[in-house]
């Protein structure tokens, strides 16, 4: 529950006067706030937790730990498991 | 050495384990909070790679687990409305309640839906204008600014059929009780690295300080909690008590500020009981006056009952460090993740939960 997975920003756009990023994680794309991270730019990777980005990270570490909470088993929770693609969080979230 | 070969960084791996056995000349009791990082040691067999003076206690790290069995009553009641729509993370909907959990109330024909993020309950509420959307903010300081901002962008977009049920909780006041306790065997402890991405860790070094205690920031990969171990290790064998920050990728000593500032703008600090463990004060986050509109303890009129954990169920003690899930009469037997009786068997971070997926053929024989 306190998870937080690293993805990286593919675009950002103003919803409703929030900063949201396009931000994808191991081929599976979702929004994120991005309120918490004002300094983060396109191409940056962060760390996200629930939806909203909690802090800016170096894109190899990112990667590493990506691979590894998939190894674990640990993105299900998160949402973030390729078998939920086709629930369209893409669309819902 | 098992499990070793799993790891990706192999080398690091045995480096660090090495250096352990090299380090360590007495026994010591080390905890780390986070149940994310439970799941990692048991996942990776870290308990076993490291010498057998250390022994690993697990905490009270998982906020699904320390949810109050009176607030789950009060979600049950919320959700069985009719007119409600209740939006929850998955892992609260097995949680059993004392007679009850949400997903049996979304069998019987509730609208309970499960959110990754707090602005999907947003959206749910903006799309069902008629309906009494209900969000159960959980979590600790890692999910409050999410769930403090989906309530603060409510008020701004003037949602009229918005609330949350917020139960949150506060890591460092649960640590300064098991410290202060004198059953304590704790000696250091590992802190989480998430909680502490967005809290930073004054708070931790303020604990380190009034106890003697040693902290290390930890991560959630298994080199990660090999490293923060060691760390620790080092720290009790030079007889230091400092915060050491192992996970500075994600964690500055100030933490995420525009986070901060926004879980003090919603929420304020109030007395919070924590499942299996009981009353602590100033544990938990509640919401400010000014945002009682969207408070569903106060837009529900559900009245506070009192709840009983089956006495079978020792999550107290688990959750304290003070006992194994193994040492529960009931783990594995009549209590397993399929049908839990107790909370730390129904997230993946409960500690019962990890024992039961990594441990149990081990065990239960
Ligand atoms: S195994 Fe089940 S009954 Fe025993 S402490 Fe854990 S949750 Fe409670």
């Amino acid at each position: 529950m306190c998870l937080a997975v690293p993805g990286k920003i593919l675009a950002i756009e103003e919803a409703e006067g929030n900063r949201v990023g396009r931000v994808e994680f191991g081929g599976i794309t979702r929004p994120v706030q991005l309120d918490f991270v004002p300094e983060a730019v396109v191409g940056d990777y962060v760390v996200t937790h629930v939806g909203f980005a909690i802090s800016r990270v170096d894109p190899e570490e990112a990667e590493r730990t990506f691979h590894i909470l998939h190894e674990m088993g640990l993105l299900e929770s998160e949402g973030l498991s390729p078998d939920h693609q086709s629930e369209g969080h893409d669309k819902a979230a | 050495m098992k499990y070793l070969d799993e790891y990706r960084d192999e080398r690091i791996a045995r480096a660090l384990v090495a250096d352990l056995h090299r380090c360590v000349t007495r026994p010591w009791v080390l905890m780390e909070i986070c149940g994310g990082q439970t799941h990692t040691l048991m996942r990776y067999g870290i308990d076993e790679l490291v010498p057998k003076e250390i022994t690993l206690v697990h905490g009270p790290g998982c906020p699904v687990c320390v949810t109050p069995l009176e607030i789950i009553d009060k979600a049950i009641r919320i959700a069985s409305q009719p007119e409600v729509i209740f939006v929850s993370y998955g892992d609260m909907l097995r949680v059993p309640g004392s007679e009850s959990d949400l997903l049996r109330v979304k069998a019987a024909g509730g609208d309970v839906r499960v959110v990754y993020s707090p602005m999907e309950a947003l959206k749910i509420a903006r799309a069902n204008p008629q309906r009494q959307v209900v969000f159960f903010g959980i979590g600790f300081e890692t999910t409050a600014p999410a769930n403090a901002m989906a309530v603060w962008q409510a008020r701004r977009e003037g949602l009229r059929n918005f609330s949350m049920l917020a139960s949150h909780v506060l890591v460092p006041p649960a640590i300064r009780l098991l410290l202060r306790s004198p059953q304590n065997r704790v000696q250091g402890f590992i802190a989480p690295g998430h909680v502490c991405t967005v809290m930073g860790y004054r708070e931790y070094e303020e604990l380190a300080r009034e106890f003697r205690v040693p902290f290390v920031v930890g991560g959630f990969e298994p080199i990660d909690l090999l490293e923060a171990i060691s760390m620790l290790v080092a720290q009790l064998e030079e007889g230091r008590a400092e915060v050491e920050n192992q996970y500075v990728r994600s964690v500055s000593q100030e933490g995420n500020l525009p986070a901060q500032a926004i879980m003090r703008e919603v929420f304020e600090i109030c007395d919070r009981k924590w499942r299996g463990v009981g009353l602590i004060p100033e544990s938990g986050l509640r919401l400010r006056p000014d945002f009682a509109a969207y408070d569903a303890e106060k837009v529900f009129d559900v009245a506070a009952c009192s709840a009983e954990e089956p006495a079978e169920c020792i999550s107290a003690q688990v959750l304290q460090g003070l006992r194994k899930p193994i040492d529960c009469p009931a783990f594995g037997r009549r209590c397993t993740p399929e049908s839990p009786l107790g909370a730390p068997m129904v997230s993946a971070e409960g500690a019962c939960a990890a024992y039961y997926l990594y441990r149990r053929l081990a065990l239960v024989s």
